[in-house]
């Protein structure tokens, strides 16, 4: 029999108990202690921020991807968890550790580039938001569909993470703009 | 080269009126923080398609009221429900994680600088993971309603509910109301989903007949999540 959906609500300020256990932003191992995913180990962080610019706190970034050779949940590498959260600090701030996904299939005989799928929950959110982190230097970007679909240049800038070092690991950037100049794009699932 | 078309999995249309808007001025919050471009449409991937899978949790997570040396304060309730997918069909080992205030309506965390008591035997967290039928349960108790700071309103009784997997696509967090209270009507964050029938369905079904006789009520909370279940 056919059910209609349930709506989303606010996660509100109090989740932490509920939802954020030890080295839940850790992707890069299953279990905490537990063997090292393959591939090579990377760190995203960034800030998020309203239509004032101000940081906002205790938003939930919840992260899926590929593994390293690019598949994903349980067709994939054993050690690697694919599923991760952080929660941001007073400074808006959240981080998370990872490995460097593979690209993965797309529609029809396409290729995706490598892609962070994150969901952004908080309070003043009534529903997630929903955008991709992708990384900066990858010539797979260029024929990427999602990215590709994209026409305002400035707006899909917003996708590619920001290189901060080139040692090891590397760390990206990606910041979140919730609303106003630079906003994030953002997908309607 | 393979084709990576696999048509089958792609979702239905979306119900847009299941889900509040970004932006509603009665709930202020919302005014900065809501995107002001339309989110771009996403033709789902294998990335949306896919999600986290969860072994069965340990026993008595699901548990709220055996958290403490002795029992909580309050009405003793049992929530009961399916998770289901839009075909009415079962998701099993989705992750289903709750929430809630005490019976004074006081949060354990540091933000929550209300004037209220805590309850030393009540945390106010627990999970389980959906078992074949989709069935999850919880024994907790009727929380409290609160005031919303610097607010003329108050929050009726709510639990948090956040359902992970199997899907980016069908991931969800809401909140469950009890049938008949007042607060309802003006409640900033209910009444943001503007179809009535919509909101009507984040209220739980009250259903004593899922309680344990003479120690608790029950209540019924069926979760509809976006998408198919996998075969
Ligand atoms: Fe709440």
């Amino acid at each position: 029999m056919t059910r209609k959906r349930t709506g989303s609500q606010t996660i509100g300020p109090f989740f932490n108990v509920a939802l954020l256990r030890e080295d839940d932003s850790d992707l890069t191992r299953r279990t905490p202690g537990g063997p090292q995913a393959e591939g090579e180990v990377i760190e995203i962080r960034g800030r998020v921020t309203d239509g004032d610019g101000a940081p906002c706190p205790s938003v939930l970034v919840e992260a899926w991807q590929a593994d390293a050779a690019g598949h994903h949940g349980t067709e994939g590498d054993p050690n690697f968890a694919g599923f991760g959260r952080a929660v941001t600090d007073n400074d808006g701030c959240y981080q998370l550790a990872t490995v460097m996904p593979g690209p993965v299939p797309g529609k029809g005989n396409s290729w995706q580039a490598p892609h962070i799928s994150l969901s952004l929950f908080g309070s003043g959110l009534l529903k997630r938001v929903t955008t991709r982190a992708y990384f900066p230097d990858q010539d797979m970007n260029t024929e990427d569909p999602v990215l590709s679909a994209i026409s305002d240049g400035s707006v899909r800038s917003t996708l590619i993470a920001k290189s901060l070092n080139s040692g090891n690991p590397r760390k990206f950037e990606f910041n979140i703009v919730l609303q106003g100049p630079g906003e994030t794009a953002f997908f309607d699932l | 080269m393979a084709n990576h078309d696999t048509g089958e999995r792609y979702f239905p249309a979306d119900d847009e009126t299941a889900d509040p808007p970004y932006l509603h001025a009665d709930y202020g919050s919302t005014v900065k923080k809501s995107p002001a471009r339309p989110p771009i449409p996403l033709e789902h991937t294998i990335t949306e398609l896919t999600g986290p899978v969860f072994e069965a949790g340990q026993a008595g997570e699901n548990d709220l009221t055996q958290q403490g040396g002795s029992l909580p304060i309050g009405e003793r309730i049992d929530v009961r429900g399916r998770v289901l997918d839009e075909d009415g069909n079962p998701y099993a080992g989705a992750l289903v994680e709750m929430w809630q205030a005490n019976a004074a309506g006081k949060y354990r965390h540091l933000n929550d600088g209300r004037d209220a008591p805590l309850d030393p035997n009540f945390i106010g967290a627990g999970r389980c993971v959906t078992d074949a039928d989709g069935a999850y349960s919880f024994k907790t108790i009727r929380p409290g309603a609160y005031p919303v700071p610097d607010s003329e309103w108050w929050r009726p009784a709510h639990l948090h509910f956040s359902v992970t997997g199997p899907s980016v696509v069908a991931r969800l967090i809401t909140q469950m109301y009890f049938p008949g209270d007042p607060l309802l009507g003006a409640d900033a964050i209910y009444k943001s989903i503007a179809d009535q029938e919509a909101r009507e369905r984040l209220i739980a079904r009250f259903a004593p007949e899922l309680g344990e006789r003479g120690r608790s009520l029950g209540y019924e909370f069926d979760i509809v999540l976006r998408g198919r279940a996998r075969d």
